[in-house]
């Protein structure tokens, strides 16, 4: 096992509202490690988009406030980092790419231009003319065709999937050791998200970045993460290799979420929904956040009292869950309540 | 872009032709010049006469509107109702000493009001933002010409205290100003006060609109984007953050030509500055209808042109106006130049 | 049956009262809102009952205090003119027709400017065309010179003329607000349901959809009263609006310009009030666009 290159270590994130106070992360522990991808899942609401703004400092400090925790990068903790180191370590050694392109592009300025920007940050020597065939090196890596023409186009003038890729192209223009991904594909239609799952595969090849994949697009997980955490409530409810964690879940949440979605590689003869709404993060449930929803919880003190740890539930998979020795049988019998047949 | 400009200036031109037939039709309704005429004290009835004959005021409507709009277009403008002086040559004059005072106003309101703008967005809630409010809203709450009429008295007296001349309070020149250097002086000192009064309204409506820019920008993703690439902050505010948010505040300040005409009838009579305002004023005064509809077609152009202006700017400066989004064929059609729906919406309206 | 009915519309009726009680409660908070209605309240009581208040009539001269400053002496807190006249009471003479002017104004031109705005919103094509046109014309001339004309030529010095003058040209930003919120709110579910249940177009712009619009329309009334103020204060200044006997603040500042190198109270004093006034008017309009709009709270 070698040395993570990015460690979040029990991060604690509130937000102050005029409704109240919102806990948005809790207690998130999770290691990246070189050259892997590790994938981050759960409904809107569950807090990974936070975690993955708060590597970068990204989150607005009012109203949101670091309780505690620390993101360890390269011997740093990017948490304490000054604005300035802070400003050294973004767009170079980590890089982010965000949901919706068109509205993450500046509309004003030509997509060329804007990967200049990434370029000059950290080069402010860099001659104009090099910069310029650096941004269509960049644009061909990522698989957007005529990259000169291109570049010299605005962001409304491309397609949802080649902006897309323009802002990989950005995002690995300093070939940067981390790369996170907040929902790359959500805002892009099913056809095009095959060019767009090629152009991350090919940038993490060039660049060999370690990449944290945030999606609630379990498939995306399935074909591009070599590790998952399944996150609830602002808490990491199972964590471990994707094939482990997809095949057999150790947490109740990740079983109700396998057997909510329709599949391509299994036959059902229904689908079997979670029950219930997530929660509110102002007003989190005591103990176990998922208790309300969960059919294996089925009431129980503990997990109505006791907000259970991140423990290990089989060789290199971990559960949040008191009773996380039953969810296999919880598994087996779901399956069989949705008719469940064909090959795995 | 070339095609967008020469739309719009040919719609422009016919604005101004139909605008020309409404304030002909308008004002000659309201304020007939033949009753006129006749309600003066001590005009004879041969001067009527060849006022009539002269003015063609016997004929019916469209026909007294195609002989004015003759005079408009070749005889600059015609000639008075009732004194029979050509109008140009005072109107020309008056014209050049209004631009003087309107372009200050307005170019020093812009710098100020967008400058005080920004800042107030980069420091929401601080003492500046807090005063910089409160000047906007005196601003919309001062009436101009008594706040003229407060810097003459302010001014006046100081200068009757301290012998000491600052600005002037009245016209726009002394007599003995000299040339080159002296003179601009003096012509800034003249024209300090009136601009100033001229300029605060529209310094208070600008930087409202560029604060609520600013943050509405700053709030976008794109900025957020920035930040990601490690852009430093005073770089992020000038090229992401003000050069976005300046793009409604300058089409604002191109179609707002109208009120800063409207601005000027009363700060040039209360400053005594013979611009287009005191002529206006005078025309008025007189029940001069041809006079009164010089200065409307004069207005009319600037207005008009003003926002032909706006319309051009904004379409320089916002590329999605400019060149509207291709879309990609599936399988290798070529790609279309109309986005979807047509035209994208234009700011006004 | 008829029982479920009257409980529904009780539902509903409930709902609508918590909507605008809601509304208060945001206005409240605002507190240069609420310090501006209490003080706004105050200025326009005394105008309206000046007769009553003021301390001295609007001509009553008194030769031998001609031409004071503002003083506690005999209660001249403004002053007196040339002929000894208290400013006080002239300012507050005056200050009663410019209330009474702008609120005709206000009354008149969102009258005209919803009613014309709603049914260019509401038929669109070329109802709506035309009105847009209508509106570009009436914005193409220079404002105040189209009121000085309108004002000299009509306006004769009546009170009534002056403001139904300026509603006719101050009607244009509510209908341009108005003609948005109904082109959005035609396509909202309520207005189809409204419609299949047989409702005249009349009913349905007037019962539903204007109660829905009531907030920018609000808010913008509130606005046009400033506007309404500083421009007949400007009119009369110039000589082209409110004619004596009829006292009107523009023209006490026009009277006093004269003499107010040594005078400032005949010019300054009006003024102030044409700015507190219109400060407060400014100051609850913002109260009641963050009371109405939250999403649109700007602080």
């Amino acid at each position: 096992m070698s040395t993570p290159v990015l460690s979040v270590r029990d991060l604690t994130i509130e937000f102050d509202t005029a409704d109240g106070v919102v806990h948005a992360v809790d207690g998130v522990t999770f290691d990246l490690f070189p050259e892997q991808t590790l994938g981050i899942v759960g409904e809107s609401g569950s807090g990974k988009t936070v975690t993955a703004l708060s590597i970068l400092g990204l989150i607005p400090q009012p109203p949101g406030r670091i309780v505690s925790g620390a993101v360890l990068y390269s011997g740093l903790d990017l948490l304490r980092l000054g604005q300035a180191e802070l400003r050294r370590v973004r767009g170079k050694d980590l890089a982010m790419v965000f949901q919706d392109p068109l509205t993450c592009m500046n509309p004003v300025l030509t997509v060329g231009c804007q990967i200049a920007e990434a370029l000059k940050a950290h080069d402010p020597a860099l001659g104009r003319a090099t910069a310029r065939a650096r941004v269509a090196e960049l644009l061909e890596l990522v698989g957007v065709p005529h990259p000169q023409a291109r570049a010299g186009q605005y962001p409304h003038q491309l397609s949802g999937g080649m902006r897309q890729r323009a802002m990989i192209a950005m995002a690995v223009a300093n070939q940067p050791r981390v790369l996170i991904l907040d929902e790359p594909t959500t805002a892009l239609d099913v056809t095009v998200q095959a060019q767009v799952i090629d152009a991350l595969r090919t940038a993490q090849r060039e660049t060999g970045a370690a990449t944290i994949l945030i999606t609630h697009d379990l498939g995306l997980i399935a074909e591009l993460a070599d590790r998952v955490a399944v996150m609830y409530g602002g808490r990491v409810v199972e964590a471990g290799d994707v094939f482990q964690v997809f095949s057999d879940p150790r947490h109740p949440y990740t079983v109700g979420l396998m057997s909510s979605l329709p599949r391509l590689d299994v036959d059902v003869e229904r689908l079997s929904p979670i029950d219930g709404q997530p929660p509110s993060l102002i007003d989190l449930p005591p103990g176990c956040a998922f208790h309300p929803r969960c059919r294996l919880s089925a009431g129980r003190a503990q997990c109505r009292q006791a907000i259970p740890m991140l423990l290990q539930a089989a060789p290199g998979q971990f559960s949040a869950c008191h009773f996380h020795a039953e969810v296999s049988s919880l598994r087996v019998a779901i399956e069989a309540e949705i008719g469940l047949t064909g090959t795995r | 872009m070339l095609t967008l400009v020469g739309r719009r200036l040919l719609s422009s031109i016919l604005v101004l032709l139909l605008a020309t037939g409404v304030i002909f039709f308008g004002v000659t309704s309201i304020g007939d010049p033949l009753a006129t005429l006749r309600q003066r004290p001590g005009v004879s009835q041969q001067t009527i006469d060849s006022i009539v004959a002269r003015k063609h005021l016997d004929e019916p409507g469209p026909i007294q509107y195609g002989y004015w709009l003759r005079d408009v277009v070749t005889d600059g403008f015609g000639t008075t109702l009732l004194s029979d002086q050509p109008i140009w040559p005072e109107l020309r004059r008056a014209l050049w000493f209004t631009l003087q005072l309107v372009l200050t106003a307005e170019v020093i309101a812009l710098v100020v009001g967008v400058g005080l703008g920004a800042l107030s967005a980069k420091r929401q809630y601080s003492a500046l933002d807090y005063s910089t409010a409160a000047v906007g809203f005196l601003g919309y709450s001062v009436p101009i010409f008594w706040f003229a009429l407060v810097l003459q008295v302010i001014f006046t007296n100081l200068f009757r205290a301290t012998g000491v001349r600052i600005f002037y309070t009245a016209g726009l020149s002394s007599p003995e100003a000299g040339t080159g250097l002296a003179f601009l002086v003096d012509r800034a000192q003249h024209l300090a006060l009136p601009v100033i009064a001229l300029a605060y309204v529209h310094v208070a409506l600008y930087s409202r609109y560029m604060r609520a820019s600013m943050l509405e920008v700053a709030a976008a993703d794109y900025v957020r984007t920035a930040r990601a690439k490690g852009l430093r902050e005073s770089q992020i505010t000038r090229k992401h953050e003000v050069r976005t948010a300046l793009i409604p505040v300058v089409t604002l300040a191109a179609l707002h030509v109208g009120a800063v005409f409207s601005g000027a009838i009363v700060t040039e009579t209360v400053f005594s500055i013979p611009g287009m305002g005191s002529f206006f004023i005078e025309s008025l005064q007189q029940r001069d209808t041809y006079q009164i509809m010089a200065f409307l077609v004069m207005s009319a152009l600037f207005i008009i042109g003003g926002n032909l202006m706006a319309d051009i700017a904004y379409g320089y400066l916002d590329p999605r106006i400019r060149q509207p989004p291709t879309t990609q064929g599936v399988g290798g059609r070529p790609p279309t130049t109309q986005g979807v729906g047509g035209r994208p919406p234009t700011s006004r309206g | 049956m008829a029982e479920a009915i009257e409980l529904y519309r009780e539902g509903l009726r409930f709902r609508a009262r918590s909507q605008w009680e809601l509304a208060w409660r945001r206005f409240v908070r605002h507190k240069p809102a609420m310090f501006s209605l209490v003080l706004l309240l105050m200025i326009c009581g005394a105008a309206l009952f000046a007769p009553h208040i003021a301390p001295y009539g609007l001509n009553e001269q008194d030769l031998a205090r001609g031409s004071q400053a503002p003083t506690l002496r005999g209660l001249h807190l403004f002053g007196t003119d040339r002929l000894g006249r208290d400013y006080l009471s002239r300012v507050l003479y005056g200050t009663r027709t410019t209330v009474w002017v702008a609120l005709v104004v206000a009354l008149l031109s969102t009258a005209i400017g919803t009613t014309l705005g709603a049914v260019a919103g509401y038929y669109r094509g070329w109802i709506d065309s035309l009105l847009m046109r209508l509106v570009d014309f009436v914005l193409c001339l220079p404002f105040l010179a189209v009121l000085l004309i309108a004002a000299a030529f009509l306006g004769r010095g009546s009170p009534f003329r002056v403001a139904v003058i300026l509603a006719l040209l101050l009607w244009t930003t509510i209908a341009r607000i108005v003609r948005g919120q109904y082109l959005s709110l035609r396509e909202q579910e309520f207005v189809e349901a409204a419609r299949a249940a047989g409702a005249s177009d009349a009913r349905i712009m007037f019962r539903h959809m204007l109660p829905n619009s009531l907030g920018p329309i609000i808010v913008n009334a509130t606005l046009t009263v400033a506007l309404a103020i500083l421009l007949e204060a400007t009119l009369s200044f110039l000589g082209f609006g409110i004619q004596p006997p009829t006292p009107a603040l523009g023209k006490l500042i026009d009277d006093g310009k004269g003499a107010m190198l040594t005078q400032w109270w005949l010019v300054v004093m009006p003024g102030v009030v044409i700015v507190v006034i219109c400060l407060c008017v400014n100051f609850i309009g913002d109260g009641l666009r963050d009371a109405l709009d939250p999403r649109q709270a700007r602080r």
